[in-house]
């Protein structure tokens, strides 16, 4: 057994405290601790992007963080992308584009793409391409995956204008 | 297998290294490396998990007209981002660039990549190229102490460097490169993202009337570990860079570079894309 340690963070808007063993990592939090299965654990070794989730705006592997260091931080997860509204705009686009197949990579492709569109609102579909360098897809739905991203990159010009 | 009997994420400098003293600590960073290599059980813990990512004062990118100080916290994607280094050190935000994927380059510490002492690490060979010193911090005769050690004297073998237990790696330093300083930087792998180099090289160099001076040249995963490629560099310096230059340091590469074979390439290879990889930023710098 090794120790454990008591934290406080933001999980998708609620303040969260719980105690955890000091070597867990957040990807056994969410899904062990908290039952949060959205974010999925697949290589468990930062290859895959599967688990990628928000950490104070930016996004990481899950499987690689320790649960410790979420104390005092703001964590966002698949789960917390939707609004009382419905989905968020990149969820329907992945949707409305026929993006997923299988799913299992989704929910990790949905954080970084949303991650790239916040950080770069003129991002072309080359840096949408080596920004999702980190998340594998086997069921190889790529091209799809980029028109979603492409659509929702459209939307947030118009609305500026 | 984990005897880890406390686990502390303090703020302030001397609360770190006073808990590191007795060199009875695992420092965690990012986790990247740290995470994989308990997980496999390749790397026991220690007594205490001392987390620095709360640690004031050695984070952030500093420079000043004479030196450019980058904190151990700092990690690949503010490197990769940061405005002053792409003017003044591209070389070493080209080897942020082509660094994992977005998601381990927001995690990854600079510090961390040192400190893991992977023959394959790319923050080693821009480093070794701009000339650049670590700092080490650790808790002596009750008070802070640090020393410098130019990078080069840092890496013992794969995994270990001459850092010591109780010491805790708090910045990179290095002069401000000269104006006409050039930089390279290749990487080559299986496929362009997320790979661990098979080999990789930095060139740094100053560059005035078609000549090389103050010539460094490094090299990543051709011995166990980053090395500078003294070889090439007195086949370079003070030289002319002509055809004749080129083909010199080419055929110097095969006396620094002493790769291995191993589960991503072998001897062979590695020795091979060496000898590309110098004629190809030598030929980059005199086409400019
Ligand atoms: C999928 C994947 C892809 C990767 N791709 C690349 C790549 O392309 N290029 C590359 O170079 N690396 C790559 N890496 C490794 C890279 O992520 C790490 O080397 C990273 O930079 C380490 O930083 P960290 O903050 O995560 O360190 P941690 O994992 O927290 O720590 C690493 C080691 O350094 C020690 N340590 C950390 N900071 C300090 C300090 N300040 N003082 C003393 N000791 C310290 C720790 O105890 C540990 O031994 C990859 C890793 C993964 C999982
Ligand atoms: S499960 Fe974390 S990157 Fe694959
Ligand atoms: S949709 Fe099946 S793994 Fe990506």
């Amino acid at each position: 057994m090794s120790v454990e340690t008591e934290i406080r963070f933001k999980l998708n808007g609620s303040e969260v405290h719980l105690k955890v063993p000091v070597t867990m990592k957040v990807l056994q939090m969410l899904r062990d601790k908290l039952g949060m299965t959205g974010t999925k654990y697949a290589c468990g070794e930062g290859e895959c992007g599967a688990c990628t989730i928000k950490v104070d705006g930016s996004t990481i592997n899950s499987c690689l963080m320790y649960a410790v260091d979420c104390d005092g931080r703001e964590i966002v997860t698949i789960e917390g992308l939707r609004s009382p509204e419905g989905l968020n705009p990149m969820q329907q686009a992945f949707v409305d584009h026929g993006a997923i197949q299988c799913g299992f990579c989704m929910p990790g492709m949905i954080m970084q793409a949303d991650y790239l569109v916040e950080s770069n609102t003129g991002l072309t579909r080359e840096q949408a391409q080596r920004g999702l360098e980190g998340n594998l897809c086997r069921c190889t739905g790529y091209t799809k995956v980029l028109d979603a991203v492409a659509s929702v990159v459209e939307k947030k010009k118009c609305h500026v204008r | 297998m984990q005897n880890i009997t406390s686990y502390l994420a303090p703020r302030r400098m001397d609360e770190a290294l006073r808990a590191m003293a007795d060199g009875n600590a695992t420092v965690l960073c990012g986790g990247t490396d740290l995470a994989p290599q308990t997980e496999s059980g390749a790397r026991p813990y220690k007594a205490l998990l001392l987390n620095i990512r709360r640690l004031e004062g050695i984070g952030g990118i500093e420079t000043t007209a004479a030196a450019v100080r980058i904190g151990s916290l700092t990690t690949i994607s503010e490197i990769r981002r940061n405005a002053a280094l792409a003017t003044i050190a591209p070389v070493l935000v080209e080897a942020a660039e082509h660094f994992a994927s977005d998601q381990i380059r927001n995690a990854a510490s600079l510090g961390g990549n040192l400190c893991n002492a992977s023959p394959a690490g790319d923050m080693s060979p821009p480093l070794l190229v701009l000339g650049a010193s670590v700092e080490l911090a650790s808790w002596r005769d009750g008070a802070v102490q640090t020393r410098r050690m130019p990078l080069e004297q840092f890496f013992v073998s794969p995994g270990k460097t001459a850092k010591l237990p109780q010491e805790l790696l708090t910045a990179v330093v290095f002069d401000r490169p000269a104006t006409d300083f050039v930089g390279r930087f290749r990487k080559s792998g299986p496929r362009p993202a997320l790979e661990i180099s098979t080999v990789s090289l930095a060139l740094g160099a100053r560059f005035a009337a078609g000549k090389l001076s103050n010539v460094r040249v490094a090299m990543g995963s051709v011995a166990p570990t980053p090395l500078r490629a003294r070889h090439v560099e007195s086949a370079l310096e003070g030289k002319k860079l002509d055809s004749a230059t080129i083909a010199a340091a080419v055929a110097a590469t095969a006396e620094d570079a002493k790769p291995i074979d191993d589960v991503r390439a072998s001897a062979w290879y590695r020795g091979h894309l060496a000898r590309v990889f110098v004629e190809e930023v030598l030929e980059s710098v005199r086409g400019n």
